[in-house]
């Protein structure tokens, strides 16, 4: 598989996480259509990490050794740290989010974000 | 051969595909299913395809994070609030966005879908970008890629390590406080 394979599926999941987000009245759907965005986000990271030269491997000059060729090679899987990291802030961002939708059911008795022009009644 | 002759392999290209079309027909299917509850359950099927995309690109780490953290612990949240939250039938309908909201995704994908293809990316897989103890180097790395994951984090980003650990105190305490001071204010009337 090549990399513009992973890269245009996650564009697609993207945009119908942007589609999402734009177009529903209920704000469940709406976090869980940015969770699809992130998600998106995530496979693209990855799939550059995985088939895209670093820097650092093609500026090593060809009689380095062995150590120095892992520390650079190493520089491969930046992609999936931020990946965990992207992966941490949308475990944050779905966890404050739900909060407030649920203070918002509280205090609307509705979770329809057409219907929030104000923070409190 | 850099990673093996599997990658490329028949089976590969089946197993992708399939993932590919039911993880757009299921991210399609959480943002079109008026019912929120059979939304959520099609976002846990989009994750699982992620996850399966994750162990296609060799993240076999990132892919049980995934399961762990996707699909064991944000999906349980979005069916908590859910059931939370009622009027279960009918509850996820589109607003008056619609149709601006379809230009926009549609420019978007179309946009990156461009880029991405007419971009000349530094493949690994070109043979002029490896010398030979790199190519060595992949292989090792690439044989056991946890410890490597583990040590740039630890070393390298360790501060944003340490932050998305602030962050995620943060977070939970955040959603402490919004509930509760909720409640307090429902006793107070």
């Amino acid at each position: 598989m090549n990399l513009e394979n992973f890269l245009i599926v996650s564009a697609i999941v993207f945009a119908i996480g942007l589609y999402g987000s734009l177009a529903n009245r209920n704000a469940i759907v709406v976090l869980m259509s940015i969770e699809l965005m992130l998600n998106a986000v995530n496979l693209a990271a990855v799939a550059f990490s995985r088939y895209v030269v670093p820097a650092s491997v093609t500026s090593l000059p060809s009689d380095a050794n062995l150590e120095a060729a892992k520390s650079a090679v190493q520089n491969l899987f930046v992609g999936h740290v931020f990946s965990i990291m992207v992966i941490a802030v949308a475990a944050a961002e779905i966890a404050i989010g739900l909060a407030i939708v649920i203070a918002i059911y509280r205090s609307n008795s509705s979770v329809d974000v057409t219907h929030l022009a104000e923070m409190k009644k | 051969m850099l990673f093996g002759s599997i990658e490329s392999g028949l089976f590969v290209k089946i197993v992708f595909w399939a993932l590919a079309f039911s993880m757009i027909f299921s991210a399609f299917a959480v943002v079109h299913i008026k019912n929120v509850f059979r939304a959520s359950l099609c976002l846990i099927i989009t994750f699982v395809c992620m996850a399966g995309m994750f162990i296609l690109l060799r993240a076999e780490f990132l892919a049980a994070v995934q399961v762990l953290i996707y699909i064991g612990a944000i999906s349980v949240l979005i069916i908590f609030a859910i059931l939370m939250t009622q009027d279960l039938e009918n509850s996820s309908s589109y607003n008056s966005f619609r149709i601006p909201a379809i230009l926009i995704a549609t420019i978007f994908a179309i946009t990156a879908i461009f880029v991405f293809l007419n971009t000349q990316w530094q493949m690994l897989s070109n043979p002029e970008n490896i010398s030979s103890p790199v190519s060595q180097a992949i292989n090792i790395v690439f044989s056991d890629t946890i410890p490597w994951i583990a040590e740039l984090l630890i070393h390298k980003f360790v501060i944003a390590f340490e932050v998305a650990g602030v962050l995620l105190l943060a977070a939970v305490l955040g959603a402490f406080v919004v509930l509760r001071r909720d409640r307090e204010e429902r006793e107070l009337n």
